[in-house]
């Protein structure tokens, strides 16, 4: 309940560049006509390009009733509710890909909504800001003030991510897990909106990361 | 469609002129045989139909309507100056969501209603006389029976969509149980999937209040001399039930009828009471007293639930796909009745979306503009002919 409370606060609208950045990179990851589940679809850009792109079987979850509302009017179909409610129904493997693109530190429970994610995805797609960027250390050691900037334009107060996470917690939490990564990228977004891709120490260079994980199911297939 | 020729619609988006149709099924083949064990025969079937069946006929749209509407639900039928369009005009037309120029569009007066259709107000044959309470029992699925003689009838294998909302939602649900190879797209909207005990009790309530009116008469009435205080007091409970609190806040607020001076008298004196007593006057006009009691039994036993032991089972034969609406101001058939709808959708493994729009008209902003219903439909409708 505090988490609907949330979101409807929340102006989602701030981050919209950042929340697009890795649509080509989710876009390359899919394959035609999987079926594809989006959770917090937001508007259904992303769905739309990928069913238009790779004819996915598109499925999205939105809380949001305007966001629900967009797209539906552009033929997307999309379920209004919460994320980790809505998740619990759905049978395992029910889904090829599972997106959550800029969501995992909004819910209270990431590792329960990420367990969710692979049980009913065969790979998933998990996008965050990485709050060990450089400039967020520099930010809060010279100026002892949390970020607001392109990647995090939300202040403390507003901002969605009630969860924080660097690239190397995550990176830990899927190894205890013994989580397989398909693939990782890391971006650093420049003052002048500019996106560069990092490959070297992403844990101090990018301020945004993606990364594919392959559920236990397939990671038994493929061993 | 029938559309007079020289006739010059009034808006670029009106239909114009259409007039309502009517079908007697007769015979052998047509004995209607009805959930609660009766048999009606022969059944008239009053409906519309507006824009153009095409050529493969796989653009027909069924509108199911809710308790006190109708076969009109768009377009005029006099065109004189004043006549309120048909009951979802709103939807209905060229260019609007139900778009008279890409679909055809067949709404009909449901079995048991009183405009047109054979119900309580029709003369028996056997006796020469208004059926009244000879009438039979009959049920959602029973309507839902005699549609799809009139579908067939209209030599229509596969609907592209059927769309309603309220009891016209919970025909919806039982199309696609019923006929799950007919219904391409499902659109059940401010509707529920069981009947709660609240809007039995309300149903129970209007029903008193009619049969307490004298001039009720066991339902031994005259056609001219309804049970008209008892009527219009039902349509008032119903009418509570239909608006919000905050929707009679913003229409009327606490507003003396006249300016701000109390009346001290038990007449109206509050906008919200002439408001409810004009509903109620003019309802006894357009409605039939025992038709009311029919059709508010026949959504009371209307339980999904019961009838399939489960809902997830009751769809599991489901072949459509479904776009489900609620209102965030509906408390009649609140938002968790369409969330347990989609819920189970979802567990049976059918193609559902779902949307909770926000609106503060309660349960009868299906019925209104200020929403976003309109083109969430037309882009749910475009992509299941996309499919079809």
């Amino acid at each position: 309940m505090s988490q609907i409370k949330l979101h409807r606060n929340t102006d989602w609208t701030k981050s919209i560049t950042r929340d697009r950045v890795f649509d080509e990179a989710i876009c390359e990851l899919t394959r035609q006509e999987e079926r594809v589940l989006d959770l917090g679809c937001g508007s259904g850009d992303l769905l739309y390009r990928l069913k238009k792109e790779k004819q996915v079987q598109e499925l999205g979850i939105e809380l949001d009733s305007e966001y629900v509302a967009d797209c539906l009017a552009r033929g997307l179909r999309v379920i209004q509710g919460d994320l980790e409610e809505s998740i619990i129904d759905f049978d395992d493997n029910a889904f090829d890909l599972v997106i959550l693109n800029q969501v995992m530190l909004s819910v209270p429970n990431p590792l329960d909504l990420l367990e969710n994610g692979l049980r009913v995805g065969k790979r998933v797609v998990i996008t965050f800001p990485n709050f060990a960027h450089w400039k967020i250390r520099l930010q809060i050691m010279l100026r002892g003030r949390l970020p607001v900037n392109k990647d995090l334009p939300y202040e403390w107060y507003e901002t969605p991510n009630i969860r924080l996470a660097t690239v190397d917690d995550f990176m830990n939490l899927c190894q205890q897990k013994q989580v397989k990564f398909l693939e990782k990228q890391f971006i650093s977004q420049g003052s002048n909106g500019k996106l560069r891709p990092i490959i070297f120490r992403p844990n101090l260079r990018s301020s945004v990361a993606l990364f594919c994980l392959a559920n236990h199911h397939q990671n038994i297939k493929e061993d | 469609m029938k559309q007079l020729s020289g006739f010059e619609p009034v808006a670029h988006s009106s239909l114009g002129l259409v007039t309502t149709s009517r079908i007697t099924f007769k015979g052998d083949n047509y004995i209607l045989e009805l959930e609660s064990g009766d048999t009606l025969s022969p059944v008239t079937v009053a409906y519309e139909t507006y824009g153009r069946l095409s050529r493969n006929k796989d653009n027909a749209i069924l509108v199911c309507h809710a308790l006190t509407g109708d076969a009109h639900a768009a377009g005029h039928h006099t065109g004189e100056p004043g006549e309120k369009p048909g009951w979802w005009d709103l939807l209905i037309g060229p260019g609007k969501p139900l778009d008279t120029d890409r679909y055809f569009i067949i709404c009909s007066n449901f079995l048991g209603g009183c405009k047109g259709t054979t119900g309580p107000t029709e003369i028996n044959p056997a006796t020469g006389k208004p059926y009244g309470l000879h009438f039979p029992f009959y049920t959602v699925k029973d309507m839902v029976k005699v549609q799809k003689w009139l579908v067939d009838y209209l030599d229509i294998e596969k609907l592209l969509a059927v769309i309603g909302g309220s009891l016209g939602g919970m025909q919806v649900l039982q199309w696609t149980i019923s006929y799950p190879e007919v219904v391409a797209g499902a659109l059940p909207i401010a509707t529920t999937a069981r009947m709660s005990p609240q809007a039995i009790a309300f149903n129970e309530v209007a029903r008193q209040a009619i049969m307490s009116d004298p001039q009720w008469n066991f339902g031994l009435y005259e056609p001219d001399s309804q049970p008209a205080s008892g009527l219009a007091l039902a349509r008032m409970i119903g009418h509570i039930t239909y608006l919000s609190e905050e929707a009679m806040l913003k229409k009327f607020s606490r507003r003396f009828i006249n300016g701000k001076n109390r009346g001290y008298r038990f007449e109206a004196d509050f906008q919200v009471e002439s408001y409810l007593h004009h509903q109620g006057s003019t309802f006894v006009n357009r409605f039939d007293a025992n038709t009311y009691l029919y059709i508010t039994r026949a959504m009371d036993y209307f339980d999904l639930h019961a009838d399939y032991g489960s809902l997830k089972k009751a769809f599991s034969g489901c072949k459509s796909s479904f776009l489900v609406i609620s209102f965030t101001s509906d408390w009649l058939f609140p938002e968790v009745c369409s969330q347990e709808l989609v819920r189970a959708l979802r567990m049976a493994g059918k193609n559902v979306s779902y949307c909770n729009m926000d609106s503060d008209q309660g349960h009868d902003a299906f019925l209104l503009p200020g929403n976003r219903m309109g083109e969430v439909v037309s882009g749910f409708l475009t992509r299941v002919q996309n499919e079809f």
